[in-house]
Order: C-alpha cells, then sequence, then structure tokens
C-alpha cells in the first residue's frame, strides 16, 4: 500500500519510545498507515499493543519519536505545538471513552466548546452546537447537564462536539467501553449513520465484535501492524 | 484562525469559579480581608483629616497663644499687667484677650475637703475670651456685663465632669474660694484651648475685688489677621514683654492639631502593614488553591487540548481564574472597606469621604496579587501534555 496525497491521515515509519537508554521502551516499530476519505476504520489489539500510543499519534496529541506523520497531505514533522493545537481544533475531533463533557455545563455549552478554540463566537457556537445535537439526536436534550443524561446520551453528546466543527477525521477510543450494551450499539449505529454520510473514522478498540461492524479492521500486536484487513479483502 | 476571544476568555476563567463556589469565596476571603483593611484604615485616616481641616476652617487657623515661658532661673515668668492691652494695639492683631488664673480652689459643695481641688484651675475670663478661643456652650450662657461682677461661674467640660454639674435648670452652685458661685454656663470641649476644658471660668470684675487690680494675664490668645499669622508672631513676645521677651511662648494650636493627625499616621501604617500581610497570605491561599485545582483539571486540560486549545490558551484560562478571584477578594474587600469608613465616619459624626483611591489602588492590588500568583499555576496548567486526554484512569 503507498501513501496517497489526498489520503486523510499518512503514517510513514512512525516509531514512538519512551524514555532512553537501556529504560528505552519502543511501542510502536516502524508503522505505515494511510487512511482515505470516507474510510471507517476499526484498530484492535490487547492492552500494551500500543493502539492507544498510535491513536495519540494520529490525533496529534503526541509526536513520533521517528517517521512522519501527514494529514490532509501536511507533514506535522515540523508543526509547532501552537500549530498542532489548531490543527487538532480545526481538523480532528476526540470522543473518548469516558465522555468527558463538563460536569455544570449544558450538552449545548458542552457541544459549543468543539468551536471555542477556532475563536467561533458565541451565537454561531450556540448555532452550530444544536445542529450538531440534532443530528445525534439530542435536539430535545440541549439544556441537559451531563447528570441529567444517560450514559449513552452523554456519549452522543460527545459524538456531537466531536462532529461539530467538521472534522476531516473522527478519532474513537473505545466509544463504547463505558456504556450498556444497547447504548453502546446506539453509538455505533451513529457511527455507522456518520461515516454513510462520508465522514472518515477510526474506532480504536480491544473488542473484536464491535472493530467486526467496520469495512475496514486494523490488527495491532507488539507495537506493530499484523493485520490490515478491509472486509473480506486484504488490504 | 484566532483562539477564544476576550468574552470567551473572561467565560473560561469563571468557570472554574463557578464550578467550586465554596472554594473560591474561601480563598478570595483572605485578599478580601486584606483589602479592606488597607482601604478602610486609609479611608478613615481620609475622613479624619477632612473632619480635622473641616474643623480647623470653621475655627480657624490664626489664633496665636501667648503665655508667660520660664525666666532664666528656670522658674515660671508672668507676663506683664500691660501685656494684653500691647498686643492688642499690633495693628495685625484683631482680637486679644485673656485669663488670669488665681489660687483659688472649687468644690462641689463646702463639705468636701478643701484639699481635693479636682485639678481644676480657677481663673478670670477676661472680655471677648470665648469669641477668641471659639468656645461653644453646651448648657447656659456666657459671663456677661451682668454676670461678670457677682459670683458666677462658667465651667470648661472636663471641669464640669469632675464636679458632677448635670443639668443646670434647677440652678447649681458651687463653692469657690470660700464662697457659693453660681453656674451660669458649660462649655463644650474647646478645641482650640483644650486648657479650658479644666478651667472654671469667673467674672473679670469678680476676680479683682476677691484677688485685687494686679492679677497678672496667665494666656493671652490672640486672633491676628490670617495672611500675616508668621509675621505677627515673630512680634508678639517682643511686644508683650518688651523687657525679656525670651519669657514669652507663642504657639499656634491649629499647628498642634495638624501635628497631632500627622501623629496618627503612625497607626495608620501599622494597621496598612496589617494589611499587607493578611494580603499576602490572601494571595498565598489564592496560589494554593489554583495548584490544587490544575492538580484537578489535568484531564480536562488534556480534552481542552485535543479540542485546539494552545499552551497559551490553556495558560490564559488559569491565569484568568486567578485573576478573577483576587479581583472578586478585591471588589469584596473595596465594599467593606467603604461600609467600614462609612459606618465609623457617621458614627464619629464626621463627614464622609468616600476612599475612591484606596478602593482603586486595592483593585489594583488584587489584580497585581491574581496575575503574580496565578502564573506559576498558569504554566504548570500549559504544560499538562494533551495526551492526559486519552490516558486511561
Amino acid at each position: 500500500m503507498s501513501p496517497q496525497s489526498g489520503s486523510v491521515l499518512d503514517l510513514r515509519g512512525v516509531t514512538r519510545t519512551y524514555g532512553t537508554g537501556s529504560a528505552a521502551l519502543t511501542v510502536l516499530h516502524g508503522i505505515d498507515l494511510t487512511v482515505q476519505e470516507g474510510e471507517y476504520v476499526g484498530v484492535v489489539g490487547p492492552s500494551g499493543s500500543g493502539k492507544s500510543t498510535l491513536l495519540n499519534i494520529i490525533g496529534a496529541l503526541d509526536r513520533p519519536t521517528s517517521g512522519q506523520v501527514l494529514i490532509g497531505g501536511e507533514d506535522l514533522t515540523s508543526y509547532s505545538d501552537a500549530r498542532l493545537s489548531r490543527l487538532r481544533g480545526a481538523h480532528l475531533g476526540f470522543v473518548f471513552q469516558q465522555f468527558f463533557l463538563l460536569e455544570r455545563r449544558t450538552a449545548l455549552e458542552n457541544v459549543g466548546d468543539g468551536l471555542l478554540y477556532q475563536g467561533v463566537r458565541r451565537p454561531e457556537r450556540r448555532r452550530r452546537a444544536a445542529d450538531a445535537l440534532r443530528r445525534v439526536g439530542l435536539g430535545a436534550r440541549l439544556d441537559h447537564t451531563p447528570a441529567e443524561l444517560s450514559g449513552g446520551e452523554c456519549q452522543r453528546v460527545a459524538v456531537a462536539r466531536a462532529l461539530v466543527h467538521r472534522p476531516r477525521l473522527l478519532l474513537a477510543d473505545e466509544p463504547t467501553g463505558n456504556l450498556d450494551s444497547a447504548s453502546g450499539r446506539a453509538v455505533l449505529e451513529l457511527f455507522d449513520a456518520l461515516h454513510a454520510e462520508g465522514a472518515t473514522i477510526v474506532v480504536v478498540t480491544h473488542d473484536e465484535s464491535i472493530a467486526a461492524r467496520m469495512p475496514r479492521v486494523i490488527a495491532m500486536r507488539d507495537g506493530r501492524v499484523e493485520s490490515d484487513l478491509v472486509r473480506g479483502v486484504a488490504a | 484562525m484566532s483562539g477564544p476571544g476576550p468574552v470567551d476568555r473572561l467565560r473560561l476563567g469563571a468557570l472554574g469559579l463557578t464550578g467550586r463556589k465554596g472554594r473560591a469565596a474561601l480563598s478570595a476571603l483572605g485578599v478580601a480581608i486584606g483589602i479592606t483593611a488597607m482601604v478602610a484604615v486609609l479611608g478613615l485616616s481620609e475622613s479624619s483629616r477632612a473632619d480635622l481641616n473641616a474643623q480647623l476652617d470653621a475655627l480657624g487657623t490664626n489664633l496665636l497663644v501667648v503665655a508667660p515661658g520660664q525666666d532664666m532661673m528656670g522658674d515660671d515668668a508672668t507676663l506683664p499687667d500691660e501685656s494684653v492691652a500691647m498686643i492688642a494695639r499690633v495693628p495685625t492683631v484683631e482680637s486679644a484677650a485673656a485669663t488670669y488664673a488665681t489660687d483659688a480652689t472649687v468644690r462641689k459643695s463646702d463639705r468636701v475637703p478643701s484639699a481635693q481641688t479636682s485639678g481644676i484651675v480657677v481663673a478670670a475670663a477676661g472680655a471677648g475670651l470665648d469669641a477668641a478661643v471659639s468656645a461653644q456652650l453646651r448648657e447656659g450662657r456666657w459671663l456677661d456685663a451682668a454676670t461678670s461682677g457677682y459670683p458666677a461661674v462658667v465651667l470648661g467640660s472636663t471641669a464640669a465632669r469632675r464636679l458632677a454639674i448635670g443639668s443646670l435648670d434647677r440652678g447649681v452652685r458651687v463653692w469657690l474660694d470660700g464662697q457659693w458661685f453660681a453656674v451660669v454656663g458649660v462649655l463644650d470641649p474647646v478645641v482650640l484651648a483644650p486648657e479650658l476644658d479644666e478651667t472654671a471660668l469667673i467674672g473679670f470684675e469678680v476676680a479683682q475685688k476677691l484677688y485685687g487690680d494686679d492679677l497678672p494675664p496667665t494666656t493671652v490668645y490672640t486672633r491676628v489677621d490670617t495672611d500675616q499669622v508668621s509675621a505677627t508672631r515673630a512680634l508678639l513676645a517682643r511686644t508683650a514683654n518688651p523687657s525679656s521677651p525670651t519669657e514669652v511662648s507663642v504657639s499656634r494650636p491649629s499647628d498642634a492639631l495638624a501635628a497631632q493627625a500627622a501623629a496618627d499616621q503612625s497607626l495608620t501604617t501599622l494597621t496598612l502593614g496589617l494589611g499587607a500581610v493578611a494580603l499576602l497570605v490572601g494571595a498565598v491561599g489564592i496560589a494554593n488553591v489554583m495548584v490544587i485545582s490544575v492538580l484537578e483539571r489535568r484531564r480536562e486540560i488534556g480534552v481542552r487540548r485535543a479540542l485546539g486549545a494552545t499552551r497559551a490558551g490553556i495558560g490564559s484560562q488559569f491565569l484568568t481564574e486567578s485573576v478573577l478571584l483576587s479581583l472578586l477578594g478585591g471588589l469584596l474587600g473595596g465594599a467593606l472597606g467603604v461600609a467600614v469608613t462609612t459606618a465609623y465616619a457617621v458614627h464619629q459624626d464626621w463627614g464622609v469621604v468616600l476612599p475612591w483611591l484606596p478602593v482603586l489602588g486595592g483593585l489594583g492590588c488584587s489584580l497585581l496579587v491574581g496575575t503574580v500568583v496565578g502564573l506559576y499555576p498558569a504554566l504548570r496548567a500549559a504544560s499538562v501534555p494533551p495526551t492526559e486526554a486519552l490516558r486511561s484512569m
């Protein structure tokens, strides 16, 4: 598989090593990976396989020790910290296992925070946040705080927050890990629907059954890509 | 793309406070106490100074007091009998009135032992004395042409208290040098001549009858041309006692009052220092609370970094929070300080001078404190890595 310039995400020989000298621990060994626009990718692997570290690097939250990360064809290697932050704010959306919503703020305000760091003014933030909440089926819950919402609803608020700025890449870390099976299924169905609308999504999970519903599954083991399968066909 | 606008930055900063109201209030309290102390003490000293100035304006600063000093042997000197008339002839002198002290004692009644003088001086009051010292009567009336020849007495405020003189309605008498004197008036405290507070003043004619014509003046209260106070002051000693001017002391009571007010400044400085210590303690409290807040909110910081916040953005959020916290204390302290100043000034019957400058200074102080102590927590918050967002709990 060769990296393409039109791809949303390109990893080229990405290595991540923690510590130095004899204590050095290499968690990722030369990962090459390309995600095209509109792809829906599951990254699976047991804990310690390096998938969280991979997600940190894909999400521009961390830098590789060596190798290149390209998002939308732009090499991030020389990006300053501030520029990386702005890139996250503008082009990436994150969904976390524990939602990470602000407790005392309404769904509308939490989702609006997804636009805050791009300098979008409040009235515009509220309008777009309301749109995003309607899109995830929470149009009737705009003024509820996380405490007044179920876990599944909270995760949908978090998805709305990750979508509100129309990112090029939606990243999810164990998005159903804290939910009962019905709520988890609802969130995954939401991802399916977003994918059908053309969103590019990468979901990291240790749960093979969740990954099984995705058109493309990347299996990690010991810091390497063990397999990269596009439904039924080797990529 | 730019980051959040100024209003959004303020909102972000306020977020940490509204989320933890009790903690925010307690940590702002330290600063509030410090600012209250500083505003109140500055406001009070300003009010008291304004009150003194108003008092001096009303009483006049043109009173010069001429009194005998000491002779070359260190003994008490006396003023020549004619000194009052001599002083009154100086062109820049507007009026001159004297008291003439006697050796007499005054007692509540003849049954009180004669040794018990209560420290009250009996003196004859020259014409125009009340006007010269701006004396106000609390009760009754001043000695006039009708009473100055009869056994009548006007008591200074302290003298009246020591003699336990209450209302004069039913006719009060005191035992003065072996005969009864009617108390016709009681003075308010005399600000420019506090020595009169402990004096029982009798008419000049009575005094001459009892003690003879050559009673020497004890103190000459001299009102002079307001523009010529210094020049006149230089003349008065020589005028009062041409033969030995060094035995005359000339003082200006309004100066003494101003000096006394200046001496009160040391208390102001002390309280100001205590206020500063309270402010410092409050500042440390805020720093402490902010550091804890950063530790507790690493996850929130990580999520915000993931949502696009830069290091500077996170730093400014926590710096804003610290400044708002401190400013909250400053506002509270300023309000309390104004309240204390107003309440005390009203209680003291002073004109209320709102201490705008100390309030502004206090707000400035709290702004500075919030910025300085917020810097370290803000730096710590800014150094929380974005990967904190994805760390498993």
